[in-house]
């Protein structure tokens, strides 16, 4: 039982950890200061969610947050490719996208994590979900507002929503032994949690042009594995940078 | 490692590269007051403003700028166009000429000792 769970909170946290560092990875260059300090904040709301899931499995008598985080064999970790994939050329467009994307997922799973026959994960789901529903006004209002404004913004959004799409997608891939989990009714299966995706943001991209068909299985190939320990291209670059701190003084008190 | 994040690739621009653009004066979004309600059924207290392109956002954005340190349990944005305030020039409108303390907190502190000085002239009404 202890694998699976520590399948399931890994792969939870280990998105929410890396979401939060690339949100972070804006600070000091959004577009004007109040939306930098708004975006800030999210991207420490969603570091601080990966440190509460870590928690669970301390409380097992696994190890720490920081441990999990900062001093875990890079080929443990369970991310989607989705929050791996760099900033480019911080075009906030891509940005705003992926914050669209990844937090109407988390919206999905955050509503099912509330039913979990796991108590700890059922209390930490409720926990969380005040900051998550600003996470979605906050990112749901940024792409109505954009998709209908100029040209150039809607043009900007299409190309974020090209590169991400399979990504996006690619979130739902199910987890190792995701049956029987779903069979001792800790989550949902993955297909439910696309299905409520797909319902809750496509009657919003639809009206703005920013909807498009799911990607084939040829685009989507290459974004899976991500919960079976395939890392993305840039994981290595990504958690290089992450643990530079940490690195430098490994026994530091924090 | 070469790192993607441009504040440190910042650290040797290229001169060159960089177009001006020149921003008329007051081309920004528009701004925003921003009220606190820190109670239930309580006063909506001014907090400050901001920039923001529409009310919506600007609700979105006055949640992490002026309600994340202290309670908060709602907010309001109104455009800063829509208010209507008096000028400097005018303080002395808010000057009383002659004393008026009376209607100040403190013109009612000995009210109830003036009222015991005069009760036993009291009549009962029949």
């Amino acid at each position: 039982m202890v694998e699976n769970l520590q399948t399931l909170i890994l792969a939870l946290a280990d998105d929410e950890l890396f979401m939060g560092h690339r949100h972070a990875e804006w600070i000091g260059l959004g577009p004007i200061l109040e939306e930098d300090i708004a975006f800030a904040s999210i991207a420490q709301d969603e570091t601080g969610h990966a440190q509460a899931y870590y928690q669970i499995l301390t409380d097992l008598g696994l190890s720490t947050p920081d441990e999990w985080a900062f001093h875990r064999d890079p080929k443990a970790f369970r991310s989607a490719h989705l929050v791996e994939l760099p900033n480019f050329d911080y075009d906030y467009a891509i940005a705003l996208m992926r914050h669209f994307l990844y937090d109407a997922a988390e919206k999905v799973r955050l509503q099912a994590l509330t039913r979990s026959s796991y108590e700890p994960l059922a209390l930490l789901a409720k926990r969380l979900q005040s900051e998550e529903k600003y996470h979605w006004l906050h990112a749901r209002t940024w792409i109505e507002r954009l998709g209908r404004s100029t040209e150039e913004a809607h043009h900007r959004l299409l190309a974020a929503r090209d590169l991400l799409w399979p990504y996006a997608w690619a979130l739902f891939e199910p987890l190792p032994k995701e049956p029987e989990m779903v069979e001792a009714g800790w989550i949902p299966p993955s297909s439910t949690q696309q299905q409520e995706w797909v319902s809750l943001i496509q009657p919003i991209l639809e009206p703005i042009g920013l909807w498009k068909a799911p990607p084939t299985e040829a685009e989507l190939t290459h974004c899976l594995g991500a919960r079976h320990g395939v890392r993305s291209p840039y994981f290595d670059e990504l958690y290089a940078e992450f643990t530079e701190v940490s690195a430098s003084e490994p026994n530091a008190d924090w | 490692m070469t790192s993607l994040d441009p504040r440190i690739r910042r650290a040797e621009p290229h001169l060159s590269q960089i177009t001006e653009v020149h921003l008329e004066p007051l081309n920004h979004w528009p701004t925003y007051e921003v009220f606190v309600q820190r109670t239930r059924g309580g006063h909506a207290q001014h907090v400050g403003s901001l920039h923001a392109p529409d009310p919506d956002l600007a609700l979105v954005m006055a949640k992490e700028q002026y309600a994340r340190r202290s309670q908060c349990v709602a907010l309001w944005v109104v455009p800063t166009h829509a208010i209507l305030w008096t000028s400097a020039e005018d303080e002395d409108l808010f000057q009383p000429a002659t004393d008026k303390s009376y209607r100040e907190p403190q013109g009612y502190l000995n009210s109830r000792q003036r009222l015991e000085k005069y009760r036993d002239r009291l009549q009962p009404l029949s």
